[in-house]
């Protein structure tokens, strides 16, 4: 699981069968300085994350597991936002 | 998931039978913005994209191979799962 920042939203009109209703956006990796880190890529929304929010991201089969497991397709889900910026704590 | 653009197609007339009906696409990952990234791929089309669409694609085999073949364990790991309309984007990460 990884640190992002919301930078965007992905609209898809057509998209498979199985993602309707969900919501893409677009996250920038952070690492453990917020610093970005790559390049920003897409992932399927489970918590109701919006633009600009600080959240986290799971990679992987599991990744499906936030939804009807046996049918989503995704790779990249994000199952968590995080309060602040000042809840990160790095000492 | 990537963001790509399909920038072309592959045929192969020989190819693992659970590939069957299935198009082959290459793809090139590009930025939020649309500028193209060094990285191509090929993904199996779950949406009847086309060349020159931007696409988001899952790279995790089981999501591939549900999407595209419709049944789990096809050796496969890529799939366009949806076609972009538009991105909106932060302004300062134009």
């Amino acid at each position: 699981m990884q640190i992002a920042r919301v930078i965007g939203t992905v609209v898809a009109t057509v998209k498979n069968e199985s993602l309707h209703g969900r919501k893409f956006l677009i996250v920038q990796t952070l690492n453990a300085d917020l610093k970005a880190k790559g390049e920003p890529i897409v992932a399927l929304d489970a918590v109701g994350a919006g633009v600009g929010e600080l959240v986290f991201w799971c990679r992987g089969k599991e990744a499906s597991f936030p939804f009807k497991r046996d049918e989503t397709p995704t790779d990249c889900t994000i199952v968590g936002i995080i309060d602040s910026d000042a809840h990160v704590f790095n000492p | 998931m990537l963001l790509a653009r399909v920038i072309g197609n592959i045929v192969a007339t020989q190819k693992n039978q659970r590939y069957e009906g299935t198009r082959v696409m290459l793809c090139r990952q590009i930025t939020p913005s649309g500028e193209d990234l060094e990285y191509t791929c090929i993904a199996l089309d779950s949406v009847n994209s086309g060349e020159g669409d931007i696409v988001v694609i899952v790279q995790e085999g089981w999501s591939a191979s549900t999407a595209s073949t419709g049944k789990a364990g096809a050796a496969i790991d890529s799939a366009i799962v949806g076609v972009v309309d538009y991105i909106d984007l932060l302004p300062n990460e134009k």
